[in-house]
């Protein structure tokens, strides 16, 4: 009797099971985790490229702004003051549009000028990070690579560098986890990335697959974070 | 001939006078210690001696060869403005060891990148480093230190981290080494293990220049005395003329607020 019970329980367990994966499918949630997929891949191509061409080009910003030449580091200070100053979305829009509407220029695909504007934007925060970091390591460090005999150069690349990226690690994984959660924004210009996509399902009276999108950011910045927190404990060997 | 010629060396820090004139000389082999109230200009001193400041005038002289001269108008090479630097050595008040590199690798560090300018370098680069290694750990091994090579600075405590320093200075062959205070960073009861490996160098005949607030060392273990105050040197002397009878009225006043 027990028995025959247990038996109707799990067939009608498996029977739920059944149709809620019919519900699934039938509320095609493969082909929106396929979409979805996708415009996660143009996010993390625009994660990655922004970073692989932002991180020297804020370094070379930070020593323009420290610059003994006063009119560049008037040049370069007002540029990240404007930069930092106005909205990253606007940036986009005026990129995107600004040179066909000033020169009648063709304009840029949509893709490059998102890529564009995210690698200025990014490279006058990562300056600023590099500038905070340069200030902060002890000037003794300089001298002593100095009375060392040692070229700027020599200081800043062996002696100054790594004590540097030890420092800015943090504030730039702050950054990095920005620059994830920023990338939606190119989709003022129609660029296909997660949100894009996910919001594409709401013509179809679908509005779950836009809130869907949220496991992928998570999962995104959560292997960001574990990768973040390795490379830490990486440069933990010395104190500075 | 002196080995170190310094001349009316002066330097001003906006309107403040900080060296008022400065001169001495120091013979080969010698040890000079210099004292005074903090603020009386030693630091700035050493640092114009070592080329971190620029004195506004006056020369110096190491063997016989001007490696400062405020009126000269000659551009230096980089190449001799590195052998001038190192022609003087210094070690620092707060050690500034390079903390990502452990014991050996702080003391090869200038070496090795000094050596890829050699011109034999690519042809011999294996025999070089080895010998720049050799070298490093003799100097380590001198100061002491042999069983740290592996060490990072922060695993060592203050007074094993200024030896370090002392064998980077060292490590380059300078012809005068200048100390800034080297004890004052450390808890007493380590000063001493610095302050033997200093005395270690003198009795090898290691020319040095030693600003120090340790009366009784530098007593010990100088050749000659200066006594500064306010960005003139008072009184200069030897030891038992500095010491035990002073007769520049700062001076005394100095030495009197070490007795009680
Ligand atoms: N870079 C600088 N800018 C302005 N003033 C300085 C600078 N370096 C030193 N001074 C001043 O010069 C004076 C002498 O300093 P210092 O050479 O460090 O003396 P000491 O080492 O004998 O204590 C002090 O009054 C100090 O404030
Ligand atoms: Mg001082």
């Amino acid at each position: 009797m027990e028995l025959t019970n247990g038996m109707v329980m799990g067939a009608s367990l498996s029977d739920t099971l059944a149709n809620m994966w019919n519900a699934i499918a039938n509320s095609s949630f493969f082909e929106v985790t396929l979409r979805l997929f996708e415009g996660l891949f143009t996010t993390v191509e625009l994660f990655v490229l922004t970073l692989l061409f932002s991180l020297p080009l804020g370094l070379i910003i930070c020593f323009g702004s420290r610059c003994k030449f006063t009119p560049l580091r008037y040049v370069v200070k007002t540029i990240v003051w404007i930069v930092r100053g106005s909205p990253l979305m606007l940036q986009i829009l005026v990129v995107y549009y600004g040179p066909g509407l000033l020169f009648g220029w063709d304009l840029l695909p949509r893709f490059t000028a998102a890529l564009v504007t995210f690698v200025i934007n990014y490279a006058c925060y990562f300056s600023e990070i590099y500038r905070g970091g340069i200030q902060s390591i002890p000037r003794g460090q300089y001298e002593a690579g100095q009375v060392l005999g040692m070229t700027k150069w020599q200081v800043f690349s062996k002696v100054v560098l790594l004590q540097l990226i030890k420092r800015i690690v943090p504030p730039m994984g702050n950054e990095f986890i920005t620059l994830v959660k920023d990338t939606a924004l190119v989709r003022v210009i129609s660029v296909y990335e997660i949100i894009w996509m996910g919001e594409s399902f709401i013509k179809k009276g679908m509005m779950w697959p836009l809130f869907y999108t949220a496991v992928f950011y998570l999962v995104f910045n959560g292997l960001l974070t574990l990768a973040l927190g390795y490379f830490e404990k990486k440069l933990d060997y010395f104190k500075s | 001939m002196p080995i170190l010629q310094v001349k009316n060396i002066q330097k001003s820090f906006g309107a403040v006078n900080v060296l008022k004139g400065i001169d001495f000389s120091l013979e080969q082999g010698k040890v000079l210690s210099i004292i005074g109230s903090s603020g009386s200009g030693k630091t700035t001193l050493l640092r114009c001696l070592t080329s971190l400041e620029t004195a506004d005038t006056g020369c110096v002289e190491i063997d016989g060869k001007v490696v400062f001269d405020s009126e000269s108008t000659v551009k230096l090479t980089r190449q001799e403005k590195r052998e001038n630097q190192l022609k003087m050595g210094l070690v620092f008040q707060s050690f500034n060891l390079f903390p990502q590199y452990n014991v050996l690798d702080n003391v090869m560090l200038a070496q090795q990148l000094a050596a890829k300018d050699r011109l034999d370098y690519k042809a011999k680069k294996q025999e070089i480093l080895a010998e720049i290694e050799e070298h490093s750990r003799q100097i380590i091994d001198s100061v002491g230190l042999s069983d740290k090579l592996q060490n990072y600075p922060c695993e060592l405590s203050g007074g094993q981290q200024q030896r370090v320093a002392i064998a980077r200075a060292l490590a380059l062959n300078p012809k005068i080494l200048c100390f800034d205070e080297p004890t004052s960073a450390l808890d007493p009861e380590l000063t001493h293990e610095v302050l033997a490996v200093i005395k270690e160098l003198a009795t090898r005949n290691m020319t040095m220049i030693i600003v120090t607030h340790e009366m009784t060392f530098a007593k010990e273990v100088s050749d000659q005395v200066i006594f500064m105050d306010d960005g003139v040197i008072c009184e200069q002397g030897t030891p038992e003329q500095v010491f035990d009878s002073p007769q520049n009225q700062r001076l005394q006043e100095f030495l009197g607020s070490f007795q009680k």
